[in-house]
């Protein structure tokens, strides 16, 4: 396997050249934009077979994905925060049309003010699009995870899109060592693109995006529920014999020294990356932290992460991003949903933290967990890091 | 098409059959109707052409023989895009009620 230092934009460009899409329609923004720049690349150098759309828009973007998707092809594209709000009008159609399309997403906050560092709220926002988000802790993961998005979004049981994410800057700026797969494996791995439907095939002539009122709307909206209830197994499944193949197994979420942790931290991204070192050196120090990673937003892996908590005294979920409910961030709300049939619930406490790239230090971390051992009560939302 | 189907009867990705439009009758949506005169009419299919509803009838030796009145909608395109002239109007357009 060759080892290489990459960045996360240009990992999951490597990822997209060995998958060598059909289609590739983007407009490129930051912190995404060498996603695609560098794939443009490839195009022009004749390394990739693919047909790249430069588009004037991200709506036109996504727009023409579902175009070349509806004719069988096999599309991917990138985008990052404003972007993704401006392809949100078309997101839940390429769900409901089980198109899928692999985006690769790089997660910033979203305007206003303007920013253009990470947080989480650009893919939050279309959290409720039918589309499957899988999050990246590193340039290594946004690799894997690009090329097994594609074969989790084709399965048979799922055929829905996928976002997998890197964290802006952070994540995909900066440069680490990855490992890839000789470009024989990687076209190995993926193999030839299943197609459903085709507006092309003119032996089963179809209508796609007709007229859907009071009656049908709702028929046609569950089978995407029902792909989505599919996707968790078919996501472990990939996951699993990923690792086999390739030695880096993945699967909905990830513990690391969770197993006899009084205090835990659960989070998504980056910041995870971050939080195993604190956990190291605690653990060093006689306290048992630990740490409940994330990889999986959508579908969510309610009970998953109820049973993996299930022996925590406490825990700290930390959300880069907030849902103003005044409930606490996403990852929190769901999570403390998801706990309500738990039979053993932990306190639960939810720091909104990093908002538009705040840094969250090692020391940060710290603090988070001494304050979790002082934790009391369940409930708390603390926006953590911010001056009053 | 079946009615009321159960949604695990659907086409996949939200596919219906194509051509179902012919099961939908849209002339009832008409306020105005085109009306056609065989003799000015000089074969150009124009009307043919425009026709968002495919809605001009042609007879068996490939001429313009008239309009589908259960599909028109009377959007008067074909009036407006036919080329003959005023006092020998192929189709002019008239009222449903007048």
């Amino acid at each position: 396997m060759p080892t290489l230092a990459k960045t996360g934009n240009e990992a999951m460009a490597e990822a997209m050249r060995q998958i060598n899409p059909d289609v590739v329609a983007a407009y490129p923004i930051t912190p995404a934009t060498e996603v695609v720049m560098i794939f443009s690349q490839f195009v022009a150098d004749g390394l990739v077979d693919t047909e790249y759309v430069a588009a004037e828009s991200e709506h036109s973007a996504m727009s023409a994905c579902v175009g070349a998707a509806s004719a069988g092809c096999r599309v991917m594209t990138g985008t990052s925060s404003q972007g993704l709000q401006l392809m949100s009008e078309i997101l839940p159609i390429v769900s409901a049309l089980r198109q899928p399309i692999v985006l690769c997403e790089v997660n910033r906050a979203l305007s206003g003010p303007i920013n253009i560092h990470c947080d989480h709220s650009d893919t939050m926002a279309v959290r409720d699009f039918g589309w499957i988000q899988i999050f990246s802790e590193n340039a290594q993961e946004a690799y894997d995870s690009v090329l097994q998005a594609v074969l989790i979004a084709e399965d048979e049981k799922v055929r829905l899109p996928a976002m997998v994410t890197t964290d802006g800057f952070i994540i995909s700026h900066c440069m680490e060592k990855i490992e890839t797969m000789e470009d024989d494996a990687a076209k190995k791995y993926i193999g030839e693109h299943k197609v459903k439907n085709s507006i092309l095939n003119l032996e089963k002539p179809i209508t796609l995006g007709s007229l859907d009122l009071q009656d049908y709307y709702f028929e046609h909206k569950m089978p995407v529920v029902e792909a989505m209830k599919q996707a968790k197994d078919v996501i472990v499944k990939v996951g699993k014999e990923f690792g086999q193949k390739f030695g880096r197994e993945y699967g909905l979420l990830e513990e690391y020294k969770l197993a006899d942790a009084e205090f835990a931290v659960v989070a998504l991204g980056s910041t995870c990356g971050t939080t195993k070192a604190v956990v190291d050196e605690l653990r060093n120090n006689g306290l048992k932290a630990g740490l409940l990673k994330v990889r999986v937003f959508r579908p969510f892996p309610g009970e998953e992460i109820a049973q993996a908590l299930s022996k925590v005294k406490a825990a700290v979920i930390l959300d880069r991003s907030d849902t103003y409910c005044n409930q606490g961030g996403q990852l929190y709300t769901e999570i403390r949903s998801a706990m309500y049939e738990a039979a053993k619930k932990p306190l639960l406490a939810n720091y909104i933290y990093g908002l538009g790239g705040r840094e969250i230090s090692l020391e940060g971390i710290r603090q988070i967990y001494k304050q979790l051992q002082e934790c009391q009560s369940s409930g708390q939302v603390i926006h953590f890091g911010v001056r009053e | 098409m079946k009615k009321n189907m159960g949604w695990k009867e659907l086409w996949h990705g939200d596919s219906v059959p194509a051509g179902t439009a012919k099961e939908f009758q849209t002339g009832d949506w008409r306020s105005e109707r085109p009306v056609f005169c065989a003799e000015n009419c000089i074969h150009c299919y124009f009307c043919w052409i425009y026709c968002p509803d495919s809605a001009i009838t042609l007879d068996e030796n490939k001429k313009v023989s008239g309009i589908d009145y259960r599909y028109c909608k009377g959007c008067g395109i074909c009036d407006v895009e036919c080329p003959t002239k005023k006092d020998k109007r192929a189709i002019t357009m008239e009222a449903e009620r007048k």
